[in-house]
């Protein structure tokens, strides 16, 4: 394990995310693989603020709490991701709604 | 893993890893294949809990509640929910026509991140520390640099509270104001006209 395992999970998990958003037709799958690729970042971030020593820290004093700036972005990253979802979802109901479909491939307008 | 807790520990937290990193990779294959979109959720909240506790091995213990509550509690539940409404389109999950594209991409971007990763000199802070340690002085870290850094990773909740309201607090309220404006659009795409 050590830096290179998580970061080696992370890229693992975002591959699969990418393979899942390009090729799924089921708007939700997709939502999912996005989700998928969210965390991977998530992993990615925090493992890199975990093991990475910055460059300014030979002279440190009060940046060193600066370390956790990773976990600080994957709150922001996980509150957006929780928008998204969100908002994503709205648009699947609206788009059954409106349809009777799910599928990615059936939205090829923007009107309704 | 941690700074020189002992080597029954470390083997500890590296079968940890292992385990919990398995059960990811795997939960998140289910996710792209399981056909009955419900199964795939719940693989998705699989792997949702075993990144929880990844975050919980890189000292996150903030993040991982944060990731159990709102993934695990709230996220899960409103795609599950989608999944029920819309349940009668939705004959599991086909693949479109790029599928091998897609695969082709994907498996190209895992080598290439998997090179760079593994071909990479990281500045590595626990590598560092073993350093000093080995030659009993301090080459790349002072000395209460590395005791405010064990202190720091002793318990990072404080730590992190204090960056989220104080050097980052324009982005935390930023953040409040794009979840309200996302819960008024979904509330205005899924209104009864």
């Amino acid at each position: 394990m050590g830096l290179e395992g998580f970061l080696l999970v992370g890229a693992v998990i975002f591959a699969i995310g990418l393979y899942g958003a390009l090729s799924k037709r089921n708007a939700l799958t997709v939502l999912m693989s996005i989700e998928l690729m969210f965390n991977a970042v998530n992993i990615t971030a925090v493992a890199m603020s975990r093991y990475i020593v910055p460059a300014r820290l030979e002279s440190a004093g009060d940046v060193l709490p600066l370390l956790l700036t990773g976990q600080v972005f994957a709150v922001f990253i996980i509150t957006v991701a929780a928008a998204e979802v969100a908002l994503g979802v709205a648009i699947v109901i609206a788009l059954y709604r409106n349809r009777e479909t799910v599928f990615v491939t059936d939205a090829i307008e923007m009107r309704h | 893993m941690s700074f020189g807790s002992g080597t029954e520990a470390a083997l500890v937290t590296e079968i940890a890893f292992w385990l919990i990193a398995i059960s990811a990779v795997i939960g998140a294959m289910g996710v792209v294949q399981f056909r009955d979109l419900f199964r795939a959720a719940m693989s998705l909240v699989v792997c949702l809990i075993a990144v929880a506790g990844l975050f919980v091995l890189l000292r996150a213990e903030f993040l991982a509640a944060v990731q159990i509550i709102v993934y695990v509690g709230a996220i899960s539940v409103l795609l599950v929910f989608a999944i029920m409404i819309t349940r009668d389109v939705a004959q599991g999950s086909p693949s479109n026509k790029l599928r091998l594209p897609a695969a082709l991409i994907a498996a190209l971007f895992l080598a290439a991140t998997a090179f760079v990763v593994l071909n990479t000199d990281w500045n590595n802070l626990d590598e560092a520390i073993a350093a000093d340690a080995e030659i009993g002085g301090s080459e790349t870290l002072a000395a209460e640099t590395v005791d405010q850094i064990k202190d720091i990773y002793s318990n990072t909740v404080p730590w992190v509270a204090g960056l989220l309201l104080r050097d980052f607090v324009l982005a935390f309220e930023a953040a409040s104001v794009l979840l309200l404006a996302a819960i008024v659009g979904a509330l205005a795409l899924v209104r009864e006209r």
